[in-house]
Order: structure tokens, then sequence, then C-alpha cells
């Protein structure tokens, strides 16, 4: 799942908690729902150091993704 | 006969007219020679003579002819030149030029022997003010156009954190290492992928539009970033190419133009989901800021968590209302009734501490659900459970101590 809809997911429960109609059981499986999106999203972050990479073509058409000397 | 540059420069033109003295051809009427023979000994004095130059003058009669090729003549005063483009040498030429346009063309001097005429024939050309670079801008701009590639509607909206981050452009240019330093100031987790191409010269548009096929076949990066930094106008050229622009609008992937000039817009800037000022401009629009990111997620788990509690603290209010009605309405009550009563009570018990519990705290309760909250409600050897976050556990208490404080 992409960041983006990490993020939507996320803000739909919180508004939906925050409407504050739900069934307990359903608020506790949302919230626990939105605690694990949190930590997805988070972890999408946290990379260390950018990476290159270089993206060449092989004569059949494949792909050829190579560390870039510098 | 007018010679340019040096003598020495030039071989002596093979005429076969003046070999032999009072028996050269053409030197009696008894020894003619053919017309043929004379236009091809004037175009070989003329080629061997003039080398291609350069020449100004106004458009007069152009015609495209049916075969491919351009006629015009080129007028300057009282004096004309008849031209020629042949197809091949017009893929240089950005566009054909219009009746009338001061132009410069380099050609070389030759002879049109089915005419007689003196021809130049033409490999480069360019008008004043840069008048058929903006010709060709406009038309290709139209097609464009026409196919819709320019409409509002077509921009996508680029991803707001891409796993990976191609950039199409030159592996030595200024720009890639202006996106790569963008890129990892802002947010490091993102991975850059470059797809080297040529950004100007001849081969720059074909190897522009071959990169981003190839980024738009791969499909695996979520943002794509075609640039250069900034340059000289003839420097940008290629990133107004018809099949530069072209693969930019047909590119899978979100793109974004980064062509380093701040006064053109080129093709590509218009057919680009974003168009940015300059290579750092646009790795700052393909990437968030990291530590922007971060504080939002806190920012949401902040609500969610408040939510949560207001929906416990509403729900626990609810069940309390419920057990007073309930409790008023026991002393003529059937047994039923106070039995429901307990298990409201029991209920209200076990919720009013959730909210506590999915922080590591846990609750005693007996046999009938009532919770367990002073020492004095156990006894050594009494089994009672715990409820934690997750489930319950069956105990047996095997001492009870009182706080002597409370």
């Amino acid at each position: 799942m992409s960041f983006e809809s990490e993020l939507a997911r996320i803000e739909a429960i919180v508004s939906e908690l925050e409407r504050g109609e739900l069934e307990l059981d359903r608020s506790l499986e949302l919230f626990s729902e939105g605690v694990e999106r949190l930590r997805l999203a988070a972890a999408a972050l946290s990379g260390i150091e950018a990476r290159i990479k270089v993206l060449t073509e092989r004569s059949d058409g494949s792909f050829i993704l190579s560390e870039l000397d510098r | 006969m007018t010679r340019v540059g040096s003598r020495d420069a030039w071989p002596e033109p093979s005429l076969g007219l003046h070999g032999g003295g009072d028996v050269s051809p053409g030197s009696s009427p008894g020894r003619p020679v053919r017309v043929g023979t004379v236009t091809q000994a004037a175009k070989d004095i003329l080629e061997g003579s003039f080398p291609p130059l350069w020449v100004r003058g106004e458009v007069l009669d152009f015609k495209a002819h049916r075969n491919g090729h351009w006629y015009f003549c080129l007028r300057d005063g009282s004096a004309q030149i008849r031209c020629v483009v042949w197809s091949r040498d017009q893929l240089r030429i950005p566009a054909a030029p219009d009746e009338g346009m001061q132009v410069t063309a380099l050609g070389q001097l030759t002879v049109y022997a089915a005419r007689g005429d003196m021809q130049l024939t033409i490999s480069d050309l360019s008008a004043e003010g840069d008048g058929l670079r903006r010709k060709a801008f406009e038309q290709i701009r139209a097609r464009l156009e026409l196919d819709g590639l320019l409409a509002p509607g077509r921009k996508r909206r680029l991803a707001r954190l891409p796993a990976r981050v191609a950039v199409v452009t030159s592996p030595t240019g200024a720009a890639f290492r202006d996106i790569v330093a963008v890129i990892r100031r802002r947010c490091p987790a993102v991975e850059i992928v470059l797809v080297p191409a040529a950004v100007q010269g001849d081969s720059a548009p074909a190897e522009l539009a071959a990169a981003i096929n190839r980024v738009s076949r791969w499909g695996q990066a979520q943002t794509v970033i075609v640039g250069r930094g900034g340059g000289a106008r003839e420097d940008l050229w290629a990133f107004n190419d018809e099949r530069v622009a072209r693969a930019l609008a047909g590119c899978r992937v979100p793109t974004i133009s980064a062509v380093g000039h701040e006064v053109d817009v080129t093709l590509c800037d218009l057919v680009a989901d974003l168009r940015a000022a300059t290579p750092s401009a646009a790795a700052a629009a393909a990437v968030p800021v990291l530590t922007d990111e971060m504080e939002s997620l806190e920012a949401k788990a902040g609500l969610m968590r408040r939510a949560l509690e207001r929906r416990l603290r509403l729900g626990t209010e609810r069940l309390q209302r419920a057990a007073r009605v309930l409790r008023q309405s026991a002393s003529h009550d059937s047994e039923r009734r106070r039995a429901s009563l307990a298990s409201w009570s029991g209920r209200l018990s076990a919720l009013s501490p959730l909210a506590t519990l999915s922080r590591g705290y846990a609750v005693a309760r007996d046999a009938e659900g009532r919770a367990l909250i002073e020492v004095s409600r156990f006894a050594a050897g009494d089994p009672f459970s715990l409820l934690l976050r997750d489930g319950e556990v069956d105990a047996i208490a095997s001492s009870v101590r009182r706080h002597p404080s409370s």
C-alpha cells in the first residue's frame, strides 16, 4: 500500500473515531488498525541514506538497476 | 572569377577543356563541346572554388515539393540565387521558412545541370530572431494541443512520498547533483534512479525520449523528473522536440519538468504534470520534508487517541446512567431485573478502565465480572481473573496485604 493510501486510511479512521457514533468494539478495532498503519507509514519515512541507482536496458528490453559508481 | 579563401586550399578544377592548345575542345566552331560538358565543368569549378558559405537573404517563392525537397530563392536587393534543401537535410532545420523571412543559410554553391542554373544546396538554415524555432515550437504546440496533450485536466497529482524518483538527465550535469542533494536533505528514505540521457546536441532528443519511455515501461518509479540545468536558449532545444514532448505526455509515471531557464517555457514544461523552474525545485516538489511528515503522523496518532478516549468516556457515562435507572427501579423489581443490573454493573466496571488497559494496566475481577478494586475484596486462596488488553488470565490470590497508608 502506498504512503498516501496509508495516510488516507489513517485520516478516515481519525474522523470516524471523532464522530463518536461507533460501537465500542468497533472503536477499539479501528484504533488498533490506525496504530498499525501509523507504524507502517513511519517505517516508510525512516530510510537511512538516499540510495542512488542507474536504470539501463538490455537489448531484449529487460531492465538493469545497478548501483551508481560515484 | 571571384575566389574566396586561400588559393592553396582548392584543387585545380579538372575540366578537360584546356588540354591541348589550338585543338582544345570548344576553341573553334569545328570542335564544339557538349552542353553537359559545360555545365559539368561549371559545376566542378563552383564546387571546387567555394567552400560551404553562410549566406543571408530574404526567402522568395518558397515551395515544399511533393518529392520532399524545398525550393526557394534567396534575395538581397536586386540579386537572387536559387536554393534547394534536400529532404534529408531538413531534419536539422526546425521548420520550413516562411515567405519573406530573413534567413541565414549554410549552402554549397553548385550548378543544377538540368536547368543550367546556379544553385545553393542548403544544409542548415536559421531565421532572424530564432524565427524557425519559434515557428516549429508553435507548430508542435498546436499538434500537441489538437491531441489533447496540453489539457489541464490531464495533469496528475504527484505521489506525496514516492519510494523511487527517476531522474532523466545527464549523469555528469549539475542538475543531477542538485537533485540528489535536495532529496538527501529533505527525505533520505527515497531512492533516486538515474536514467542517463544527453540533454543537448544532436542525439539529445532521441536519448531523452528513449529514457522517458524506459521509465514508463519499467514502472517502478512513482515520480520522474526530466530536466537539465540552465543553459543558453539553443541548449534547451531538445526539450522542445516533439518526440521528447510526446514521450513525456505518454509517460505512465507522473512527471516533473525541470529545464533550468526562467524565461522560456519548453514544450516539456507544457506537457509535464508539474513544471519546476530548476532541478532543485523539482526535487523539492518530488519529496516531502521527512520531519514534517513525522510530525503530521504524530499529530494523527494524538487525534486518534483522544477520539478513542472520548468514546470510552461516553460509553462509561451511558452505562452509569443505565445503571442508575436500574438501581432506582430495583426495589420493586423481579429477580430477573436484579440479575440484569448485576450484569450491567459488571460490564460497566469492565469498561471504564479500557483506556488504561491498553497502556499495560490490568483489572482484577471476580467470577461475576465485578471489578475487585480493594484488597478487602480478596481473601487468600480466592480465585479471580485479570482483564488485560487482549484477554483474561485466571488467577488465585496467594496472600493479601493492605498498604498501611491506604
